[in-house]
């Protein structure tokens, strides 16, 4: 019976998922996906049947009303903090799992067992890989918070010899993981064993994020991700559970692909990704910046007014910068007065704009621009030569021209958003300091780009403001 | 077959499922799609209910109580903010 309803859970969960294809039906995919797990929690119980259900009750209260609270007030510029620190939730309750079915079943055996001994091997092998990838998943998912919410500074922190202390952890890891299961005898050794293997995987989750910089933090949240669903799986392993192990597995995979887009759009390897370090390479001349543009253009409000006054093909390229500045609503009005003008207006995103995967697609949403607007990378880039205007707002790699044209630099073939074949190209933005990638971006420098230099929300406040008098 | 290959006959299938569906969802689902992801890996939950036997306040059962919490962190705030999100996109779909 109660297999028969994880069963049912299972495919709500995957139709749930085919639901998310389509902006018309993600909605219905969701509620979906929240049945199946409605249903296998109910299933689960019925099954469990009649024990105490105190701490059951108080910890599905507590984690209801966090979680509910949490979704309610979090704004949606702060999504991926809220998404790393959901990652690391999903890691700790399988270690917590893992660890309570340690305790429980630990206490069976006597003093001479082995863990092997009291339980079978599979389940004792899965247990450990159940605490080793729910540690790593906690402790560095909270590390990503921390960068993301800037408690943590955003730069790499990579100190002498972090590297093969990873590696050394890495063995140790593997040591304790035999340990438990094969040599710690009696349940006070398992258990000891156990916590020493959860503090290990802990340290080295802390170890494995710290040296990825902050502008890497979307491949790291996807990577996050798909681990909390391998860590869900791996205690699917433990109670012998299908369903943990199909709802983990799709996590898993969702995870591993977001990962894979991420790494693609920036045009780097997964290893480089966490082994590199990036931004701290020195980079040639990135120092002087008065002498890196001197055919740089700016101009006021009103200008730039007066250029969208007359621009027919609009595309706006938004970057995080937007995000920092809250400009996103004003954008809009922005984009409906050039609407109102009769100009077509779309959004130019590239997949790693923003902190995550899709971010800036959540946040134009929020301010009402119809999904309709927002076009990927492939959808557009052949229509930005067609373009009378490209508006830049808070994004720089992403456009950098050097990606396609200087085969020395740090983000060459990275793939970019082709603004600078526009026939005008306006880039607001403070100064003329560097991306997250710390180099120079010759587009700046092109005959068809003007700057307006300022806070991206006062600039496109101005202009709005400017182009209403025009009308 | 031992329950553990059945496992992996499991796991190595849903995760081909996964693959094939999940490619098609398009760049601007991204952000709702690993919040309802996190909701999914909740799924622990189910885990931890079966830890819980008594409610004697003994370690398993903490641990459980413990897990439970984290795991419905993850179960409510991840429908819930998806559901948000998603419903800021379908209401100018139309």
């Amino acid at each position: 019976m109660v297999a028969l309803a994880y069963l049912l859970s299972s495919v709500l969960f995957i139709m749930g998922l085919k639901n998310l294809t389509r902006v018309s039906t993600a909605r219905r995919g969701n509620m979906m996906s929240s049945s199946a797990m409605l249903i296998a929690v109910l299933a689960t119980l019925v099954d469990a049947g009649k024990v105490d259900y105190t701490w059951i009750i108080a910890g599905v209260v507590v984690g209801g009303l966090i979680g509910a609270i949490m979704a309610i007030k979090v704004q949606m510029t702060s999504m991926p903090e809220m998404v790393a620190i959901f990652n690391g939730f999903g890691g700790g309750a399988s270690v917590l799992v893992a660890l309570s079915y340690l305790w429980d079943k630990g206490f069976i055996g006597d003093d001479s067992q082995t863990l092997n001994a009291i339980i079978h091997t599979d389940i004792s092998i899965t247990l450990a890989l159940s605490i080793v990838i729910g540690s790593i998943t906690l402790t560095g998912s909270i590390v990503a918070f921390g960068k993301l919410k800037g408690l943590v500074s955003g730069q790499p922190i990579l100190f002498p010899g972090n590297q093969i202390l990873n590696i050394l952890l890495a063995l140790a890891m593997v040591a304790f993981s035999i340990g438990v299961v094969n040599f710690a005898q009696g349940p006070a050794e398992i258990e000891q064993y156990a916590l020493i293997l959860t503090a290990i995987a802990s340290v080295l989750g802390i170890l494995l994020v710290t040296p990825i910089g902050g502008a890497d933090m979307p491949v790291v949240i996807s990577l996050l991700n798909s681990y909390s669903g391998l860590a869900a799986a791996a205690t699917g392993f433990v109670l012998s559970n299908n369903l943990l192990i199909i709802a983990g597995a799709l996590v898993g995979a969702s995870g591993l692909i977001l990962t894979k887009i991420m790494c693609k759009a920036m045009n780097r390897s997964l290893a480089n990704v966490l082994f590199g370090g990036f931004g701290q390479e020195a980079v040639g001349g990135a120092a002087k910046t008065g002498d890196q543009y001197p055919n740089v253009k700016s101009c006021q409000p009103d200008e730039c007014a007066m250029i969208m006054e007359a621009a027919r093909e609009v595309i706006i390229v938004p970057g995080y910068g937007l995000a920092v500045a809250q400009a996103q609503h004003v954008t809009r009005e922005l984009g409906d007065l050039l609407a109102k003008n009769g100009a077509t207006v779309r959004y130019a995103i590239h997949p790693v704009a923003g902190r995550m995967p899709g971010h800036m697609n959540v946040l134009l949403a929020e301010s009402n621009v119809p999904h309709e607007q927002l076009c990927d990378l492939e959808s557009i880039n052949d229509d930005f030569r067609n373009a009378d205007l490209v508006l830049i707002l808070g994004a720089n790699d992403v456009i950098n021209p050097a990606a396609e044209k200087e085969p020395g630099s740090p983000i060459y073939g990275m793939p970019i958003l082709k603004a600078y074949e526009a026939k005008t190209v306006v880039v607001v933005k403070r100064s003329l300091s560097a991306g997250f990638a710390a180099i120079p971006n010759d587009l700046f420098n092109y005959d068809n780009t003007l700057m307006l230099f300022g806070d991206a929300k006062k600039m496109i406040t101005e202009v709005v403001q400017e182009f209403k008098d025009l009308l | 077959m031992s329950l553990l290959l059945v496992g992996i006959y499991v796991f190595v299938l849903a995760v081909f499922v996964g693959f094939e569906i999940i490619t098609k969802i398009p760049p601007t689902l991204h952000t709702p799609l690993m919040s309802g992801a996190n909701a999914v890996s909740g799924i622990t939950i189910v885990g931890a209910l079966l830890c819980i036997r008594s409610a004697d306040p003994d370690v398993a059962n903490i641990l459980g109580f413990l897990a439970i919490t984290m795991a419905m962190i993850n179960v409510v705030g991840g429908f819930l903010v998806t559901d948000r999100m998603l419903a800021m996109f379908k209401k100018k779909g139309k």
